[in-house]
């Protein structure tokens, strides 16, 4: 039975490795034929075009691929505060929806459900095209500068493209990750609220010490599904005009011509941050995981 | 249960397998993509879908415009049937691959003639003649008082991405020493909603979709567009490199269309010049023309009366950019550098002989 097992292994996964290079052959053959050989060269080359925002020094007579670093930094720089944000929000709202207050309560169920219905492309236009550029000049105490050109927040300045993004993203992940703690809270037996509250202890402080370190495990695997989605997601601030990966990446293969190499590279970039993600997202697993056995 | 998975992944992976190896492409041998279409009985030909007055996807769901007619006049030479096309719609980065995938036989989409597209060390296509001159200008507001390019200086311009226009606008104002923050969107109907909501100083695309973006504006006569011109934008059709056969039926049903104008020969009168050739064995450059001597469509792998075909189905060139960009059209564009050659344009036919 085992060995039957075993051998079915074996086989599948012989035919999967077989598929895969079948796969790489057939590009490789039709590249060949439409004449269209990968080719890196133009990576060298100067871009010509001109990004409206990068976080370090860039110029149109710099290359496309510092071109395409700035654009992964532009990404890198959304997806990391849209991580932050929305695990923030989500947290609240999930806890929220399993708060006492009734308000609360409806109002964060409220959110998940208007939210989670509506595509987020239209969210962004949304949040762009009606909120933010509908903004009108408004300094708030001197701190924080409102305008349809842009914010700026304590002398830092912020587009309004990224604001939108980072808006959008973080209201969009923030439901999902709200119905994921939900899901962890509820999971953690009735039993804990009872007893910490024989103890004494308040219910936001229960919640915190009590109730979601236990609800972790269960809450975290979910979560990593949610930040890579996010990072993801994040390749539709083009629609909204922020310089993304995948702005900067549509107009080098426009430019250059070169689509496969171009979305090889995109593929290859979002395949290390997202691997970088769920790697840091295991680790906090392990350690949370461990943790855990160890206090029993 | 272990059992179970296995047997799943077992049928998914012959499941894929059988896929994988369905979508395996044929080694063909190289035929022109001509006797392909012909073989088919229909055209793919890549449009924009989304340029009023070149390529729109109406309401009722019938492809218009002037990139559009190119691609019936193709239809009609090629198999006899202006209506036997299948338009696919493609993005600006789509394009080229579309075409060199064999995804599509024709690319008619406001498609800029440029040397990296067309040699073999670029993009490797193969152009036609220019069916619209075109150049990239710069939309303003009127009321802003903003004249010229520097008056721009330092402003934010909306400009859609994945398109020459993005360098275009970076040459110009770098050679001119002018700083601005472009403002980057994929498509064009998002560079309008970006410059209408007052994110950009300006706009910027070709002239002709700047005329066929205001022509959707609540106020049109509010916006104008600035006399500098960025570039100069040939727009052509355009196949895969390296296949003659094809390239040159593209190329003369063009000029059929040019040279028709020329003759005066319209949609209307075109039968009737027919047989009015045909009774009148002196008109020989006529009759040349409508394929009634000389055999010039077998030539070309065409019909010999390729062009009588597509004069009945689009009329002549002048007609076709009267039907879509004509006074008389929310467009509207004056025909300019567009006119036929003796009468001031860029527009001239080789001779058919």
């Amino acid at each position: 039975m085992r060995r039957r097992s075993l051998l079915l292994q074996v086989g599948v996964a012989a035919l999967l490795l077989a598929l895969l290079a079948l796969l790489v052959n057939n590009l490789a053959v039709n590249l060949l034929r439409t004449g269209l050989g990968l080719d890196f060269g133009w990576l060298g080359r100067p871009s010509g075009f001109a990004l409206a925002e990068s976080a370090l020094p860039y110029s149109p007579s710099d290359s496309y691929l510092w071109a395409l670093t700035i654009g992964w930094l532009n990404s890198l720089k959304v997806i990391a505060a849209g991580l932050v944000l929305a695990t923030l929000l989500g947290v609240a709202a999930g806890a929220a929806r399993s708060s006492s207050n009734r308000l609360l309560r409806s109002l964060a169920g409220g959110y998940v459900a208007v939210i989670r219905q509506v595509p987020l492309l239209l969210q962004l236009l949304f949040w762009y095209f009606v909120a933010f550029l509908g903004l009108p000049e408004t300094p708030i105490g001197g701190l924080i500068q409102l305008s349809n050109q842009g914010i700026s927040m304590l002398g830092m300045p912020l587009s309004v493209e990224f604001c939108a993004v980072l808006t959008g993203l973080t209201v969009f992940t923030g439901a999902s990750i709200a119905e994921i703690v939900r899901g962890g809270v509820n999971a953690v037996p009735r039993g804990q609220w009872e007893a910490f509250r024989s103890l004494g202890l308040s219910e936001g402080l229960g919640l915190r010490r009590i109730v979601l370190p236990q609800a972790l495990p269960a809450i975290l695997p979910a979560l990593t599904s949610q930040y890579l989605n996010l990072a993801k997601n994040s390749t539709l601030a083009i629609a909204v005009g922020y310089a993304d990966l995948y702005a900067v990446s549509d107009t080098t293969i426009t430019q250059t011509g070169r689509a496969i190499e171009g979305f090889l590279l995109l593929l290859i970039s979002f395949l290390l941050l997202n691997l970088l993600i769920s790697g840091g997202m295991a680790g906090i697993n392990a350690t949370v995981l461990g943790r855990m056995r160890r206090s029993r | 249960m272990f059992r179970t998975c296995n047997r799943l992944l077992v049928g998914a992976t012959v499941g894929l397998a059988a896929l994988v190896s369905g979508c395996a492409s044929m080694d063909g041998a190289s035929v022109s993509r001509l006797d392909l279409v012909k073989q088919r009985g229909e055209l793919l030909c890549g449009v924009s879908g989304k340029i009023p007055g070149f390529s729109f996807l109406s309401a009722e769901g019938v492809y218009t415009g002037l990139d559009v007619d190119i691609c019936r006049a193709m239809a009609a030479a090629f198999v006899g049937d202006a209506k036997k096309v299948q338009y696919r719609p493609l993005t600006a980065p789509e394009r080229f691959t579309a075409l060199r995938s064999g995804e599509i036989d024709l690319l008619s989409r406001n498609t800029t003639w440029t040397l990296s597209r067309d040699s073999a060390g670029g993009n490797g296509l193969s152009f036609g003649p220019v069916v619209f001159h075109d150049g990239q200008g710069l939309l303003v507001p009127e009321a802003a008082g903003i004249r010229s390019l520097k008056d721009l200086s330092g402003k934010a311009i909306c400009v859609g991405s994945g398109t020459t226009t993005e360098q275009n606008l970076n040459d110009t104002f770098a050679a001119e020493g002018i700083p601005y923050t472009p403002i980057k969107y994929q498509d064009l109907n998002q560079v309008v909603g970006g410059y209408l909501q007052g994110r950009c100083a300006a706009m910027t695309s070709d002239r002709s979709q700047l005329a066929s973006a205001r022509s959707g504006f609540a106020d049109p006569e509010k916006h104008v567009i600035l006399a500098d011109r960025l570039s100069k934008e040939p727009l052509a059709p355009a196949v895969v490199g390296g296949d003659q056969t094809m390239a040159d039926a593209m190329t003369w049903v063009v000029l059929a269309l040019i040279e028709a104008e020329e003759r005066g020969i319209t949609q209307a009168n075109v039968d009737a010049m027919v047989e009015q050739a045909e009774a009148d064995a002196s008109q020989t450059a006529l009759r040349r023309f409508l394929g009634i001597d000389g055999g010039l469509g077998s030539k070309l792998g065409l019909p010999d009366d390729f062009v009588v075909q597509v004069i009945r189905a689009t009329g002549n060139y002048g007609e076709i950019y009267d039907r879509h960009l004509g006074p008389a059209t929310p467009v509207a564009i004056p025909r300019g550098a567009n006119r036929l050659a003796e009468d001031g344009g860029l527009m001239i036919a080789p001779p058919f002989t």
